[in-house]
């Protein structure tokens, strides 16, 4: 089958894409590993203070109907096995897709944080945990821990919450030298920063204004209670971490150890707690396997999350005809995932010829992401801003040296 | 484990299926993932491994790192978290690692 634009992830991103260039006029495929379409909407649920709850699988449930309205063909539980010039995509069940256009929008994946004991069932992801709870509708336990403090982890313990799971703690992981910044409680408060907006607690969100000053992070970081703080009731602690989860087949308890303001553990002080399932939070990575093996070229951009696509500032790759939008340029919320998708799907509908006033619909579509991007209820990278502007001169640098060889 | 009852997203519609997991039979909701489903009735443990024939159950829930295999209806490597129970699905787990 021939189509104006193939899209591969049918998460935020990739729907908004799909539902642009269809309304336009462009025949589009879009296609997915999973059964569900949506991605990581399915399982969000946060409040946002102008408009209410977000349920991300009723979002996710009307733009799927959408884009079967406007005739999208939806490709579910199907994988890519190849994408090769120009462009064929291969699918799992043999089909080949042909198309000139292709919008990678495969989103982000988990970090995993090793603690004695993790292969054990009842530790998940914190990812896993956030799907049971708002889309299945299971509790992950019914007594958890969280390893790893972060915004999603944060978030997530909220959700648990309110399910009524019983949130015992939340923890940073135990120091190793992969996990060293998150481990260390001067570090932490300097993140929540970026948190405070998340977190109804006087006491953190003065923690979180003041962290930029470091002698009131090393204070804060000495002085933090060891028993917590509360957020939403739930004890956030900075000076304990967890260094064992154990039980005999499955999660019966995990072991918890005093640190100091550095993240060190202190020596011998121990206790265990019962629980039965540990959620561990490692943070995000955009997830481009599919675009590396198309042969774009990367940069790698810690403020973004890691390794990313090089991208115009209309989500085109350096390969001709191959897009990017959403979590796999870096990582970030629904909402900016959505206007980057419909950015995508804006741009690649200009190029088809289908928009009168192409320049001006892609410029307002610029505009839409900066203001997601400035209105975002969760910041999932401290200083996106910056990262997005490194990866505009790296840009830029990238079309002045290939134009100059040409 | 089920939530019945939630703030938000209001009272579960119940649409009952039936499953079998290593013979013994369960309810499940209709489109959930078999991880859920079990998870549901308190199970966790869904393989075992070759070597030492540890435990394991779910970890990243989106189909990345291949921890929860399950037997099918006869078939296996069928990943928990992502494929939908069945009404009258056999279930297994599986013991050993070949893929
Ligand atoms: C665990 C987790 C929790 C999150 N929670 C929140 C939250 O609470 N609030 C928030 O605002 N943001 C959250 N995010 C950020 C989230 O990534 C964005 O909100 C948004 O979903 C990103 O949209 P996307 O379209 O880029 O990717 P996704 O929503 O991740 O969608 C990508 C889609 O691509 C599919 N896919 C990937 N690879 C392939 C392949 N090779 N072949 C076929 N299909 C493929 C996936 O199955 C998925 O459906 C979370 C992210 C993660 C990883
Ligand atoms: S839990 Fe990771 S693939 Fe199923």
């Amino acid at each position: 089958m021939t189509y104006d634009l193939v899209v591969i992830g049918a998460g935020p991103a990739g729907m908004s894409a799909a539902i642009k260039a269809a309304k336009a006029g462009a025949h589009v495929a879009i296609i997915d590993e999973n059964p569900v379409s949506g991605g990581k909407l399915l399982g969000q649920l946060y409040h946002e203070p102008d408009s209410g709850w977000w349920v991300g699988r009723n979002i996710a449930r009307e733009m799927i109907a959408k884009a079967s309205s406007l005739g999208v063909a939806i490709f579910r539980k199907m994988e890519i096995w190849g994408i090769f010039p120009k462009w064929n995509i291969m699918l799992n069940n043999g089909e080949r897709l042909t198309t000139e256009h292709v919008l990678i929008a495969t989103g982000a994946a988990e970090k995993a944080i090793p603690v004695e004991g993790w292969t054990k069932p009842g530790v998940m992801a914190i990812g896993a945990a956030q799907t049971l709870t708002n889309f299945h509708r299971v509790k992950p336990g019914k007594k958890v821990v969280i390893i790893g403090v972060d915004p999603l982890s944060l978030s997530v313990a909220q959700e648990l919450k309110m399910a009524g799971v019983e949130v015992a703690g939340i923890y940073p992981p135990p120091a190793t030298e992969v996990s060293s910044d998150k481990s260390n409680p001067k570090q932490i408060i300097q993140g929540l920063s970026a948190m405070a907006h998340l977190a109804p607690n006087a006491l953190l969100k003065a923690a979180g204004k003041a962290a930029n000053h470091p002698t009131i992070k090393n204070i804060a970081a000495k002085c933090y209670p060891s028993f917590g703080v509360k957020v939403w009731g739930i004890p956030l602690h900075l000076r304990k971490t967890i260094t064992a989860i154990e039980g005999e087949k499955q999660v019966e308890q995990v072991r918890i150890t005093a640190i100091d303001g550095n993240g060190n553990q202190k020596n011998g002080r121990t206790k265990t707690m019962g629980v039965d399932c540990v959620c561990i939070s490692g943070g995000l990575y955009p997830l481009s396997e599919l675009a590396e093996a198309a042969g774009c070229d990367f940069v790698y951009i810690e403020e973004l999350g890691g390794h990313v696509p090089l991208h115009s500032p209309e989500l085109e790759t350096t390969k001709d005809g191959i897009y990017v939008a959403g979590n796999i340029t870096g990582i970030e919320g629904a909402k900016v995932a959505m206007a980057q998708g419909e950015l995508a799907g804006t741009a690649i509908s200009s190029r088809l010829g289908l928009l009168q006033k192409g320049s001006d619909a892609i410029s307002e579509a610029q505009v839409k992401v900066q203001d997601a991007r400035a209105n975002a209820v969760i910041t999932f990278q401290q200083h996106i801003e910056s990262g997005r502007e490194k990866l505009a001169q790296c840009w830029h640098t990238n079309v002045q040296t290939s134009s100059g060889k040409g | 484990m089920r939530i019945t009852e939630h703030p938000v997203l209001g009272k579960l519609e119940k649409k009952p299926v039936t499953f079998s997991f290593n013979g013994k039979k369960y309810e499940a909701q209709a489109g959930e993932s078999i991880a859920a489903a079990l998870l549901a009735n308190d199970i966790r443990i869904l393989r075992y491994t070759e070597k030492h024939g540890t435990p394991r159950g779910i970890y990243c829930g989106i189909g990345h790192c291949y921890e929860c295999r399950v037997m099918v209806n006869g078939e296996r490597n069928f990943r928990a978290c992502i494929t939908p129970v069945k009404q009258d699905m056999q279930i297994l787990s599986q013991h050993g690692e070949i893929l």
